[in-house]
């Protein structure tokens, strides 16, 4: 299945969101998720079934002003 | 003490978190500074990247303060809503400051986008520090949108110009007195952060003023004392400027020698 994942396109055998984070190694609690726009808490990101083409955006905190 | 959605703020001094030297020089600066709101941001991560993440969150968590949220870097309402949804999953805060840029050079707000997201946001429970520009009917529009705090430029983000007008933030604070007025952005130097607090602003956010001065720790306490001035001296009601000379010495009893 082809997605985006923060701009960058992967090719992943990954059915949910959880499973994409384990395959592409996206640890850590303090992670923010979307999926095509729409916010996903971290709760429900092993119910979260992905489909090709979609877009992962997946966020950190950051130093900011 | 300055009230904040209802939440009491001993500091004056909003400080933010980028541009420092090193972490380390972070942690002084904030510290110095006495700082009990730092701001943030969310950032894409790296696959593989918790090491990095896990340093800079455990040094904020470290200083024991109350994160402010950003959504820097949007140029629409469905960007700074989704942000702000984001940044309050990771940060377990209401609190949003709430930024929709509309011009590449300037960093001038969209008002009429910051004003629809704001809605949006204020609906959805969030508590929303919207940087605003100093436009009286523009901080009507966020206030009926439900805004409780209110985030003037006084001069272009990073600019370290000052208060370039400061009829327009006078102006401001008599239109909206129970507000809190935070200025956000275009602070250079202490200076300038007392001028505005002795116009009767509440408090100053900083951030390159600070992270970009050749001692940050340093700049950190000498701002934290000059807002400290500044707010001191607008309660202690300044003298208005005069056209003419007075003289302070009494004139009675002078001594006549001619």
């Amino acid at each position: 299945m082809e997605l985006t994942v923060n701009g960058e396109r992967h090719d992943v055998a990954a059915s949910t969101l959880a499973d994409l984070m384990d395959a592409l190694d996206y640890r850590g609690e303090w992670l923010a998720t979307a999926v095509n726009g729409e916010l996903v808490k971290a709760s429900r990101r092993s119910e979260r079934f992905l489909q090709d083409g979609d877009r992962i955006e997946i966020l950190s905190p950051m130093k900011g002003g | 003490m300055l009230e904040l959605y209802g939440r009491a703020i001993s500091s004056r001094l909003l400080l933010g978190t980028a541009n420092y030297p090193s972490p380390a020089v972070l942690q002084r600066a904030a510290r110095e500074a006495g700082a009990q709101i730092v701001t943030v941001s969310l950032r894409r991560e790296i696959a593989g990247g918790s090491g990095r993440v896990g340093g800079f969150w455990s040094l904020i968590c470290d200083l024991d303060v109350q994160v402010l949220p950003n959504t820097a870097g949007c140029h629409s309402v469905k960007e700074a809503v989704l942000t702000a949804q984001m940044a309050r999953e990771v940060f377990g805060t209401n609190w949003i400051k709430l930024e929709v840029i509309g011009h590449h050079d300037t960093l001038q707000p969209d008002v009429f986008a910051l004003v629809e997201a704001a809605r949006i946001l204020v609906d959805d429970g969030f508590e929303v520090f919207p940087y605003t520009t100093d436009d009286l009917v523009v901080a009507d529009r966020l206030l009926d949108a439900g805004c409780r705090v209110l985030m003037p430029w006084c001069a272009p983000i990073g600019s370290a110009r000052g208060p370039v007008d400061k009829d327009a933030l006078r102006s401001l604070r008599a239109h909206v007195p129970d507000i809190p007025l935070i200025v956000d952005a275009g602070i250079g130097r202490p200076s300038h952060a007392a001028a505005v607090m002795e116009l009767g602003y509440d408090a100053v956010l900083l951030n390159t003023a600070v992270a970009a001065a050749g001692d940050p720790v340093a700049m950190a306490k000498a701002f934290a004392l000059a807002i400290e001035a500044g707010h001191l001296a607008a309660g202690a009601q300044p003298l208005e400027p005069r056209d003419v000379a007075v003289p302070s010495t009494p004139v009675i009893g002078k001594a006549v020698f001619s």
